[in-house]
């Protein structure tokens, strides 16, 4: 691996001034999982390394029924599993967080670390997405607010610009008769890339007979994570049915944009965005329904 | 549940004991010194320098920034080996030889895979090595990688080595070729046969390059001497063969090498070759200090050695009442970049489980851009063994056979000749298949399937030769009525301890009282590497001579104290008596402790290369579930049997049962070397080189069957390689039981299993 | 280029200072510059688990840890589990269950599972199975592990 400076601030200013001070030769580490992985590879090249976990803000979680979930963009997937409140509350959360690589890389990757390494495949980020996530952004010209489904803008990339770091993704409060559910689908049963990925969240009325609504996400099927929007809107106001989740499912499948790789095929990956959209909304619904 | 079975015959004091390992403490506290643990004063760091390209000719290097970069202590590059200033002339007959030996450990005119090395570099640290190599500039001309046996063989194919030319049936080829060699192997008449058989299934298969997948990378130390010692510490299956390996490449003789094997991260028969030995040499020669490398992962899989990827054809005949007519089969195996793979090894396996009358087989060694392939575990076997045990399941399947039941019917047994020659001794294939038959696995239907999920289960047999060679092992009797066992044979997997036992068994002593160790080159007869299944009945043998010489040497010492005649003395359960004074009686102890004043030391040693080993034969049982929807295949249920002839420890028998399958698992289903267009590897990870990980396992229930070999007073065959050979048809059979659709690839990943049920469907 | 950074830490116990570059991992660290080669490395990217060490009591990676992270916190590693009494339970359910063969990925697995069974010796072996899934070993086949961590939580309750 080549040099590296390796700065501790203890403010966000502090971390903004480094950052900016260096442009994008700088980077903030979290849990390093993917950061220290591509310099050793030679994949992403930086001459200062900054720390994130001694900024309070970005390890702050905190979860109330009155303003959601604040997940501070260091903290490690183990601590957000561990929290029973969480878990109960954000299930569909807790399937991603739970199975980004194995029990050690869960001990130090944060969500927001796998959010702003915008990798196509990321696991966290089609159910951030589903639950209607936000990035808070702070930098030197103050911060901003950007939806999770417009952070990425491409394999590697996203929104974040020279001297801005990523603080906290908040999720929204789950609303009444509410679930969410994330499968992937990979060879092994760990340990292993999203051929294909999918995050549903979806809202039903009190009989739980109806969607209110539906969001759906989808990994490795696209440049970046996608928001399939048609196909959780085409849910809204009809009834839990077979036919209605297979339409979704089509739908679904109409917004992957997949290419062929040694990790799948186009037929192959457009295949299982519809198998997996069904089996998640499958399990969102029973979520929802408080199975 | 079942778990873990032994059918023994016969008992003994500490064969077939499970005691706790002799180096098990270290391995536990994280003590013991593996190869990259090493460290000496002065030790610089290495960084090899590789080719991107799979095939391209070296235009012009320079090293000469990387010379002045702060912190650099040498480079090296072709031009540094021997071979650079050796004319054809003077080499003779062993030119091409030593050509391909030295341009495999750095590249000369061409570079033959992406990772073959082109320069190394050693410095103070690694990372400034790192920086040092990158400076190197290479001018290649990119050439067409050929990558698959098919191309390689093909009319007009771009050819890897201009002056290679094909060996077939004991001709050499007039124009150059990727073919080194063709073998025909033949008995009987297959045309009758096959006019005699009711049924004939014909099929081809295709098996993808694997690696062998051990945790510890490659890794070599060196220390070149002023005075021409040269010192080497490293991970291998056989220090003799890396002494061996380097004088030839290094053109150094072998008394002025010493290799001192560390403590092994894993082998599976890639840890036989050197790499990295010859490039820390040359670097510590060039310095004058200790120089260590070791291979990251990508190194790892780009550059040492896979198994061969195979193409296979199989055609095999029987009769509406299941005896084989005639058994036919053309098997290429791809060797990488210089020739060597083991096609001949997989036509002798292919059929080595069934007694038929007429076969004929022709294997091709062929050379592709990929990595030099390497020995693993029962080299050739399963690529054979997956082809030739999807056939026989076919064929069973036509003429309405239970598969265990037409296994046995045409099984081999002692008096069976296979095709290129021996004739079988004791063996226990047909032991195996009766406890397959017999086991509660066959006899429990396949559970019920739950929707969406199709459940299948399949039975496959393999075979491995097992193999003798040569093994020394020093016996040294302590003053305290302990016993050092010095040995040539590197420990893999619980050596120490069979050793031990085997010596306890034979000097009737308590195990607890043998010390095993392992020496370096300087001090023990050679011995040859750990690895074909020879070492606890090779060098298990060199001990029990030793043994019986210790013993008699122990006669003569008491003799001489009692002032009797030596063949009054008798050893009994390790007491040494008059056999007619009963005075005159002493405890293996006492005599020990009067070993340093009655006349010295009591030693012996055994340097031996044995006949009589035994075959080794298994049949593995599978149960698998296939999610129609994913393709995703999931193990339920798995339990390999086999022959292992007397099982010394019986926990290390079962861990080489259980490690062959799961490798072989892994072969079946996920692991396979993804080459881009360009002949690059794309998935040079444990990410992406997908090995079972213990979620994808269940547990793995095993039945040793002990037939005794009849070459080892023990009766020991020889365990290792054979539980890699059954899994990967196992699983096909098993796959088809389920879903109806014969894989004739492997691996058979989702993504093929999902094709395969869309043509099934028509879609 | 500034030199190295100095970094304190509690490391088995006892508080160490090292000096060492950014760019060194805690595996280089404990390794390189400490000498302490029970840890083991397998493949430097977070995918064979043989690195593993407990950091702050929690099971990480240490290939994916930079040196200069640890600097106030707390690391045991395989060396720091035997006493002085003997070995850890663990360690000897592995040596009787016969769950090591070439031994490479032993430290790793043994540290893992160390980090399970301290707070669950009640794991079953679904639960071991999931926990163990980020060590690799490609000798065992796992089962021998698998019974030897199940062994060693008996021991522990």
């Amino acid at each position: 691996m080549d040099w590296i400076d390796f700065a501790t601030p203890k403010t966000i200013s502090e971390a903004v001034e480094l950052l900016a001070s260096k442009g994008d030769r700088a980077r903030l580490i979290a849990g390093g999982t993917d950061l220290l992985v591509q310099l050793r590879g030679g994949r992403r090249s930086v001459d200062l390394v900054v720390d994130a976990k001694q900024i309070p803000e970005l390890n702050e979680m905190s979860y109330s029924p009155q303003n959601g979930l604040v997940i501070g963009a260091a903290v490690p997937c183990y601590l957000i599993y561990a929290d029973n409140a969480i878990a109960e509350a954000y299930p569909g959360l807790i399937d991603a967080a739970s199975l980004i690589g194995g029990i050690q890389i869960q001990g130090r990757a944060s969500l927001g670390g796998n959010l702003c390494n915008a990798a196509p495949s990321g696991d966290s980020i089609p159910p951030i997405i589903a639950l209607g996530g936000v990035a808070h952004i702070a930098g030197s010209n103050g911060s901003r607010q950007v939806a999770a489904e417009d952070f990425c803008t491409g394999p590697g990339r996203n929104v974040l610009q020279d001297g801005e770091m990523l603080v906290s993704i908040n999720i929204p409060v789950p609303v009444a008769h509410s679930g969410a559910s994330y499968l992937r689908f990979i060879p092994r049963n760990e340990m292993d890339i999203a051929v294909v990925g999918v995050g549903t969240s979806v809202v039903l009325d009190e009989s739980g007979q109806n969607f209110v609504s539906a969001r759906i996400s989808l990994a490795s099927v696209a440049p970046i994570p996608v928001f399939a929007k048609e196909a959780g809107d085409s849910l809204a106001g009809k009834p839990v049915s077979e036919a209605t989740i297979q339409e979704a499912s089509e739908k679904a499948i109409a917004a992957a944009t997949p290419i062929s790789d040694m990790r799948g095929t186009i037929r192959q990956r457009n295949h299982l965005v519809g198998v997996l959209t069904r089996r998640t909304l499958n399990i969102a619904v029973e979520r929802a329904r408080g199975g | 549940m079942v778990a873990n079975i032994v059918l023994s015959e016969v008992e003994y004091t500490h064969i077939g004991k499970r005691p706790i390992r002799p180096d098990g403490v270290d391995k536990v506290i994280g003590r013991a010194q593996y190869g990259p643990d090493i460290t000496l004063k002065g030790l610089l760091h290495g960084k090899v320098l590789r080719s991107p390209y799979a095939h391209a000719r070296i235009k012009s290097i320079d090293t000469s920034q990387a010379e002045d970069y702060p912190g650099v202590k040498a480079v090296i590059t072709a031009q540094d080996l021997p071979f650079a200033s050796l004319s054809k002339e003077e080499l003779g007959a062993g030119y091409q030889a030593l050509k391909f030996a030295s341009d495999h450990i750095l590249a000369g005119g061409k570079v033959l895979f992406k990772g073959h090395p082109v320069a190394a570099v050693a410095a103070a640290n690694p990372h400034v090595a790192e920086e040092a190599a990158k400076l190197i500039k290479v001018e290649y001309e990119e050439l067409p990688p050929v990558m698959s046996v098919l191309e390689a063989m093909a009319d007009g194919a771009t050819l890897l080595h201009d002056d290679l030319y094909t060996s077939s049936l004991g001709e050499t080829s007039q124009t150059a070729s990727n073919v080194a060699a063709h073998a025909r192997y033949e008995k009987g008449d297959v045309v009758q046969g096959f006019d005699e058989a009711a049924v004939v299934v014909e099929r081809e298969f295709q098996t993808a390059s694997v690696h062998q997948g051990y945790i510890e990378p490659h890794n070599g130390t060196a220390l070149w001497s002023a005075d021409g010692q040269l010192d080497v510490w490293c991970s291998t299956q056989g220090a003799f063969t890396v002494r061996s390996s380097l004088a030839n490449v290094l053109r150094h003789p072998v008394s002025k090498i010493k290799v001192t094997p560390m403590e092994m991260g894993g082998g599976f028969g890639g840890k036989i070759s050197i790499y990295l030995e010859p490039l820390a040499a040359l670097l510590s020669k060039k310095s004058g200090q200790p120089v260590k490398l070791v291979m990251n992962r990508v190194e790892v899989f780009e550059a040492s050695g896979p198994a061969a990827g195979s193409l296979i054809k199989v055609k095999m005949g029987a009769t509406k009442d299941g005896k084989l007519t005639a058994c036919q089969a053309e098997l290429a195996l791809d060797a990488g970049a210089y020739p060597g793979s083991p096609a001949m090894s997989a036509a002798m396996c292919a059929f080595a489980c069934y007694d038929y009358p007429n076969g004929l087989l022709d294997a091709y060694d062929v050379v592709v851009n990929k990595p030099k392939t390497q020995a693993y575990r029962a080299p050739g076997s399963p690529q054979a063994a997956y082809a030739v045990e999807s056939v026989v399941d076919e064929l069973c399947e036509k003429l309405g056979i239970d598969p265990v039941e037409f296994r046995l019917r045409n099984a081999s047994k002692e008096g069976t000749r296979r095709i290129e020659g021996p004739v079988y001794r004791r063996i226990g294939l047909v032991e195996c298949l009766e406890a397959a038959r017999s086991h509660n696995h066959y006899q429990t239907p396949v559970d019920v399937q739950p929707s969406g999920k199709l459940r299948g289960r399949g039975v496959a047999s393999g075979f491995w030769f097992n193999r003798g060679f040569v093994s020394s092992c020093n016996l040294t009797l302590n003053p305290d009525g302990t016993v050092s066992v010095v040995m040539g044979s590197v420990d893999l997997c619980g050596t120490r301890a069979s050793i031990a036992q085997q010596t306890a068994e034979a000097l009737g002593i308590a195990y607890e009282d043998i010390k095993p160790s392992i020496a370096d080159t300087d001090s023990i007869g050679y011995t040859f590497i750990t690895g074909g299944s020879r070492t606890t009945f090779a060098t298990g043998l060199a001990t029990i001579n030793a043994s019986q010489d210790i013993k008699q040497r122990m006669i003569e010492r008491a003799a001489a104290i009692w002032e009797a005649k030596v063949e009054d003395v008798e050893y009994v359960d390790a007491v040494l008596q008059h056999k007619s004074d009963s005075e005159l009686r002493m405890t293996f102890k006492e005599l020990a402790g009067r070993t340093l004043t009655t006349g010295g030391s009591i030693t012996a040693q055994c340097n031996i290369d044995p006949p009589g080993e035994g075959n080794s034969f298994a049949v593995h049982i599978v149960d698998v579930e296939v999610d129609q929807e994913t393709g995703k295949v999931d193990i339920l249920r798995y339990t390999a049997i086999q022959d292992c002839g007397k099982a010394v420890h019986p926990s290390y028998v079962e861990g080489q049962m259980q490690g062959g399958a799961a490798q072989g698992i892994g072969w079946a289903l996920n692991e396979e070397y993804f080459f881009n267009g360009q002949g690059q590897m794309t998935n040079s990870s444990f990410l992406d080189y997908r090995m079972p990980i213990s979620l994808d396992l269940p547990m793995i229930d095993t039945v040793i069957v002990e037939v005794a070999n009849p070459g080892h007073p023990y009766g020991v065959r020889g365990v290792g390689e054979t539980p890699i050979v059954p899994p990967l048809a196992a699983i096909a059979n098993a796959v088809y039981q389920a879903t109806g659709v014969r894989m004739q690839s492997l691996p058979i990943t989702p993504g093929k299993v999902l094709d395969a049920l869309w043509s099934q469907n028509g879609s | 280029m500034p030199g190295p950074t100095h970094v304190q830490a509690t490391i088995n116990g006892e508080e160490v200072n090292f000096l060492c570059e950014p760019r060194q991992s805690l595996l280089e660290v404990l390794r390189d510059v400490l000498g302490m080669t029970g840890t083991k490395e397998g493949c430097n990217d977070g995918n064979c688990g043989a690195c593993t060490v407990l950091f702050d009591g929690r099971i990480i990676d240490s290939c994916l840890v930079l040196g200069v992270e640890i600097q106030g916190r707390e690391v045991t590693t395989i060396e720091g589990l035997a006493t002085a009494d003997g070995l850890h339970p663990i360690q000897q359910a592995f040596l009787e269950n016969a769950a090591l063969q070439c031994g490479i990925c032993t430290p790793g697995f043994i540290v893992a599972a160390k980090g399970l069974l301290d707070e669950e010796p009640d794991a079953d072996e679904g639960r071991i199975r999931h926990w163990l899934a980020g060590n690799l070993c490609r000798c065992t086949g796992y089962d021998k592990i698998v019974r030897a961590v199940l062994d060693a939580g008996e021991k522990m309750k």
